[in-house]
């Protein structure tokens, strides 16, 4: 096969292949770049030929993993050539180099509409292709009713329409609100009674999308889809060139038929019974066959087949055949048909009814757990995890537990979640569960998350008859030669608590379970030994009569910590020993820990989401029903200790203990603090998304019951009035009524996702609002997560989107209903149109039960999203910033009120909304230069450069300045830096004139002592 | 989407020919390439063709020292993709006759051609092998 002439291709190719070595690669490449970037250069020397070949150079050179940042015109000129090789190269190398972002490609919307519309239909296919593949808004806006002509066209050949079909099932996805498809099912149903195979099978892919859309408006082309199918299992008018290995056209099959999964069901008789008898055909009559190919295409068809029946389920017979079918694969020696048979059977089990059914193949599963091949291993996994029941979940825990020592790493945290979750819901008794998670910790510590161990300690505390087991049994693993942190931790939680209750066994002596748990100080960090501390001022507590010996050994160890550089554990020392030698008032409030709210098993909320809930009742569930009334221990009285006045954990991190000491009466409050300093032995903050559910679990928290309703506000008070001032920015303030309170604090999480682009943007009791988002130049995407988590549906849900003016926006459709545990994605489309701080806000209503919930979100469709950092050389900033030489481009202020931090951190912080720093600009060391690109419809990409000068003896104030080409984004860029610098958290619009004097705002990282400092001194 | 992008990979890990219908940066590929070479080409003749990375699979095929590997929503037939790589490499067989590493390196274009008219965007356009090969034939005849 000779190259066509493109010798010069053949032979770098050949080069670089003959490299030995990356480095020679590198150079190589280099070496052509720089030849191609000439030859570019100099452009009227260069021929069609030429030009090809260099784009092909190009292309070869960017497959390998090398950016090729030249040049891109080139292969976009080539589409206006007017012969079809050039052509042809230019629309092929241009959809592989540039995406639809790329502002190159608007310079050929011209030519690739006249190819579209013209007669050359070569040409219409090649522009048709490059649109399919990388279109973008300005492509779907000038292009889709061309393409739709095209497509329906009756003079247009097969082998253009293919192509329109899916030309315009690309506009439709990027752009479903300007490609309108209203009225698209007769034309979609007409398109069906096409015979050319090409067309159905471009058109089918079209159908899905339009159908997973909106299936109600498609209910025409379903009977037609059926005939389609009809007509490719009976082999009816299929020509040879579709027929592969003897099976008429595998693709379009399954394609057909994925189709059909997105009809709930199938209403007319005799559809039905013609679908029914096809997929009949299809289980019973496909055979094991030797020819690889063949087998593979028809068990394609197959899989398929059963999926629509597990879809449909209808027929208990048919359901069946397709669960012995299954069971036949998870056994056959061949792993591809092995693998599918559990990924399907694991599908099934969404089904009702066939659970039993599956059980009964459990053997066979567990021995693919042991399967060489790690694909098939996940799959048996899955499959374990999902058909887990009350009946069953013993035996399938434990081979968990065995399978967890051999696994391998990749799959190990996964494994140990899931055993953990199993074990929560399914135990069939308590000691059960904490054998199970003491073996996890055992065998996989390092893949065990706070959370498995908060929870078993949430339940060793809350019922008393664990109590003693629990103490004992962690005894054991400690008495081991090599023990985990994480088993120090749990241990040293539940032996402070309760090693009383061994008291009288040999070796559990208070002095000897001290001993054990102090000669594992040395070997953990920093977060395991104020654990300890608390176990020690525990058992100290416990001892009656008083143990001179061991008192004084452990006030020596209080005593060393006294000045230890860790400030929770320095505090814990000074106040245990500080508590210790009052004497008397230990005994409150080193009692035993209260009962902990019950509250549901972050663990079990996380599997949630992705399951529906089969689970019969287990004893942790029974128990926990029981058990509602110690839900509001904390809140209603502590037992224990007589003390009254319920306190939350937000206001009990705030208390300092020492002030308190001095007044005898206050116990309540050291009690309180005292249950609280374990819950914060994480320091992080529990504000970000799941953090909260993270670290949450031990923390005392009440339930959003009546009963605590009233200090529940007391306390949120604060935070609900600053969400009502920063939501006021556009909403009126209503009274809010709702008697739902949010979890977490909404303004923190808003502020989160400022910075990031997923996270949650609300939680309550019954409903979570997930936010992902993808920005692109003044494009935003944003995905809405709903998810309903209770087992009733929430109705009545309302999602409206309350747009500021510069912002254009839409909300795909929200569905009334999220039925129980579900949760729908409601896709949001954003464009930016022109530079402003205002901020959009969702107003979010719904029911359930008798609650009617309104809330309203600020979104963080905020300036800092539409900003692409860019690096400037000092030459392109310094000649921009002479140009832009004053008001109204160029901005400059004195701020003051500003909070204190360090330069670095400062420079985090732009950096962090995609402002650029750019480093030795400005040779002042505390000086800031940051440029950053502003993205909006009406002015595309617009430049800006800030100048920060800060003032090392003052860091409460700061000159900035702002330049960019338009007056309005410098204003409202200079306000939106200066926002964030005076208060983090939250911004009020109303600030501008009299700065909110630098409150201590959460931001503050709370291991910097500077910036502790700085805070405590402003 | 179904089809996010199809990789020709040699025994020694080379990319021989990529088409994303995804954007990808230079260096996301590079990383991704990366990942799945490792993945993929240390698995045996026993193994299944599929293997689940980060949240999609990857379906892939072996022939002689050429491996291709093809990236695939979680939820897209898996058998269907393997028979479809099939087809590739049988279009690719009926024009250069007997089709080896070499004929995709050397002649990249036409690779490129042919998968051009089997997939757009990610779904699967053609599966007549003498549709897909007509444009070429038609560029062989122009030049």
């Amino acid at each position: 096969m000779t190259m066509h002439g493109m010798r010069g291709l053949s032979v770098f190719i050949s080069d670089v292949r003959n490299c030995q070595n990356k480095d020679q690669e590198r150079l190589r490449i280099d070496k052509e770049l720089g030849n191609v970037r000439n030859r570019f250069k100099n452009e009227k020397g260069l021929t069609p030929y030429e030009k090809k070949k260099y784009v092909w150079k190009m292309l070869y050179i960017y497959m390998l993993g090398y950016d090729v940042d030249f040049g891109h015109m080139k292969a976009v000129s080539l589409i206006s050539a007017p012969k079809y090789p050039e052509k042809q190269v230019g629309y092929i190398v241009t959809s592989c180099l540039l995406n639809e972002n790329h502002d190159f490609l608007r310079l050929a919307i011209n030519t690739v509409r006249n190819d579209i519309i013209g007669r050359n239909e070569t040409f219409q296919c090649l522009a048709l292709t490059m649109v399919g593949n990388i279109g973008g808004r300005e492509f779907a806006e000038s292009l889709a009713p061309d393409v739709q002509k095209l497509l329906l066209s009756s003079s247009c050949r097969p082998l253009v329409r293919k192509k329109a079909a899916l030309c315009l099932l690309r506009l439709y996805r990027k752009n479903p609100d300007i490609v309108n498809v209203d009225g698209w099912a007769d034309r979609m149903a007409q398109l069906l009674d096409e015979r050319d195979l090409g067309v159905l099978t471009s058109s089918m892919s079209l159908l899905v999308a339009l159908v997973s859309n909106n299936h109600e408006a498609y209910w025409s082309c379903l009977p037609k889809c059926v005939k389609i199918l009809e007509r490719l299992a009976r082999n009816q008018d299929v020509p040879q060139e579709y027929t592969y290995y003897g099976i008429p056209s595998p693709w379009l099959q399954v394609k057909t038929m994925r189709v059909l999964q997105y009809f709930p069901t199938i209403e007319d008789p005799y559809t039905r019974r013609t679908l029914f008898e096809v997929l009949q055909r299809i289980l019973m009559g496909t055979d094991v066959v030797k020819n690889v190919n063949k087998n593979n295409a028809s068990h394609a068809v197959l899989f398929e087949a059963l999926a629509l029946v597990m879809h449909l389920d209808a027929e208990k017979e048919m359901m069946s055949q397709c669960v012995a079918l299954l069971g036949k694969f998870i056994a056959v020696r061949e792993p591809n048909i092995r693998y599918l048979g559990l990924e399907n059977m694991t599908r099934m089990l969404m089904v009702t009814d066939v659970q039993e059914i599956i059980k009964r193949h459990q053997a066979q599963i567990i021995t693919s757990l042991k399967d060489p091949d790690v694909s098939i291993r996940r799959r048996a996994l899955d499959l374990l995890y999902g058909m887990c029941d009350v009946t069953n979940a013993k035996d399938i825990v434990e081979e968990l537990l065995q399978y967890l020592s051999s696994a391998d790493f990749t799959m190990r945290e996964e494994l140990s979640l899931k055993a953990a979750i199993l074990a929560e819901k399914f135990a069939p008794d308590l000691s059960w569960y904490v054998d199970v998670i003491l073996q996890l910790i055992d065998k996989a510590g390092d893949f065990i998350s706070d959370d498995i161990w908060f929870r078993v300690v949430q339940f060793v505390t809350n019922n008393d008859d664990l109590q003693t087991y629990a103490a004992a049994k962690v005894k054991e693993y400690l008495d081991k030669p090599a023990v985990h942190e994480t088993m120090v931790k749990v241990s040293a939680y539940i032996l402070g608590e309760y090693s009383h209750l061994l008291a009288r066994r040999p070796g559990c002596s208070p002095k000897e379970i001290f001993s054990l748990l102090h000669e594992k100080l040395p070997t953990v960090s920093t977060t395991t030994i104020p654990i300890l501390l608390s176990a020690y001022a525990k058992i100290l507590m416990h001892i009656h009569p008083p143990d001179q010996e061991l008192q004084s050994q452990i006030w020596a160890i209080f005593n060393k910590y006294e000045s230890c550089i860790d400030a929770e554990i320095q505090q814990r020392a000074v106040e245990y020993l500080a508590l210790c030698q009052r004497g008397a008032p230990l005994m409150d409030i080193l009692a035993e820990m209260p009962k902990f709210p019950e509250r549901k098993s972050s663990l079990i909320k996380r599997a949630e989401y992705s399951e529906a809930d089969t689970a019969e009742q287990s004893a942790i569930k029974l128990r926990s029903q029981q058990q509602t009334s110690n839900a509001l221990v904390v809140t209603d009285q502590h037992p224990a200790n007589g003390a009254t006045s319920p306190i939350s954990v937000g206001e009990l991190s705030l208390v300092k203990v020492p002030s308190m000491i001095t007044s005898e009466n206050d116990t309540s409050t050291d009690l309180s603090q005292q249950n609280g300093a374990l819950s914060n032995v994480d320091t992080q903050p529990p504000s970000a998304d799941l953090l909260s559910d993270i670290l949450g679990p031990l923390a005392i928290e009440g339930p959003p019951g009546a009963t605590v309703q009233s200090e529940h506000n007391a306390i949120s008070g604060l935070e609900g009035g600053s969400d009502a001032v920063d939501g006021s920015a556009i909403v009126p303030v209503e009274e809010q009524t709702n008697t739902v309170q949010p979890i977490g604090n909404v303004a923190e999480r808003f502020h989160a996702l400022c910075l990031k682009d997923s996270g949650v943007l609300y939680e309550d009791p019954y409903i979570q609002i997930g936010i992902k988002a993808e920005w692109r130049g003044h494009h935003g995407r944003l995905v809405l997560f709903l998810g309903n988590k209770n087992t009733a549906p929430v109705v009545s849900v309302q999602a409206i989107i309350l747009t500021p003016a510069h912002l254009k926006m839409e909300l795909s459709l929200v569905p009334d209903t999220i039925p129980p545990r579900a949760q729908v994605q409601c896709p949001l489309e954003v464009v930016n149109l022109r530079p402003s701080r205002d901020v959009a806000v969702l107003d979010f209503s719904y029911k359930f039960g008798t609650n009617m919930v309104n809330v309203k979100l600020r979104l963080p469709a905020v300036l800092n999203k539409f900003l692409q950092p860019i690096q400037v050389t000092a030459e392109e900033f310094f000649s921009q910033w002479r140009s832009l030489s004053g008001p109204p481009l160029k901005l400059q202020e004195v701020v003051r009120g500003v909070k204190p931090m360090p330069l670095p951190e400062m420079a985090n912080l732009l950096n962090s909304f995609r402002i650029m720093i750019c480093p030795g600009l400005d040779p002042n060391p505390n000086n800031l230069v940051a440029s950053t690109t502003f993205y909006s419809e009406s002015m595309r990409a617009i430049l800006c450069l800030v100048r920060i000068e800060t003032d090392p003896a003052d860091r409460t104030q700061l000159r900035m300045t702002l330049a960019s080409g338009d007056p309005t984004l410098t204003f409202e860029l200079k306000e939106f830096i200066k926002e964030q610098l005076i208060s983090i958290p939250t911004a009020p619009r109303e600030a501008a004139p009299a700065p909110a004097a630098a409150q201590p705002t959460p931001q503050i990282p709370p291991n910097d002592p500077a910036a502790i400092l700085a805070g405590l001194l402003s | 989407m179904g089809i996010r992008f199809i990789l020709m990979v040699n025994k020694q890990g080379q990319t021989r020919l990529a088409q994303y219908y995804e954007w990808l940066t230079v260096e996301e590929r590079r990383a991704l390439e990366g990942e799945i070479v490792r993945k993929c080409l240390a698995r045996n003749e026993q193994q299944c063709s599929f293997v689940e990375h980060r949240n999609y699979k990857i379906v892939y095929r072996r022939y002689a020292s050429l491996f291709f590997l093809v990236g695939v929503d979680n939820d897209e037939n898996e058998l269907a993709i393997l028979e479809f790589i099939h087809l590739l490499v049988e279009t690719m067989d009926r024009h250069f006759g007997n089709v080896c590493e070499l004929d995709i390196m050397f002649h990249l274009e036409k690779a490129h051609f042919m998968l051009e008219e089997m997939v757009m965007n990610g779904s699967i356009v053609e599966t007549s092998k003498a549709n897909i090969l007509s444009p070429i034939q038609l560029m062989e005849k122009a030049t």
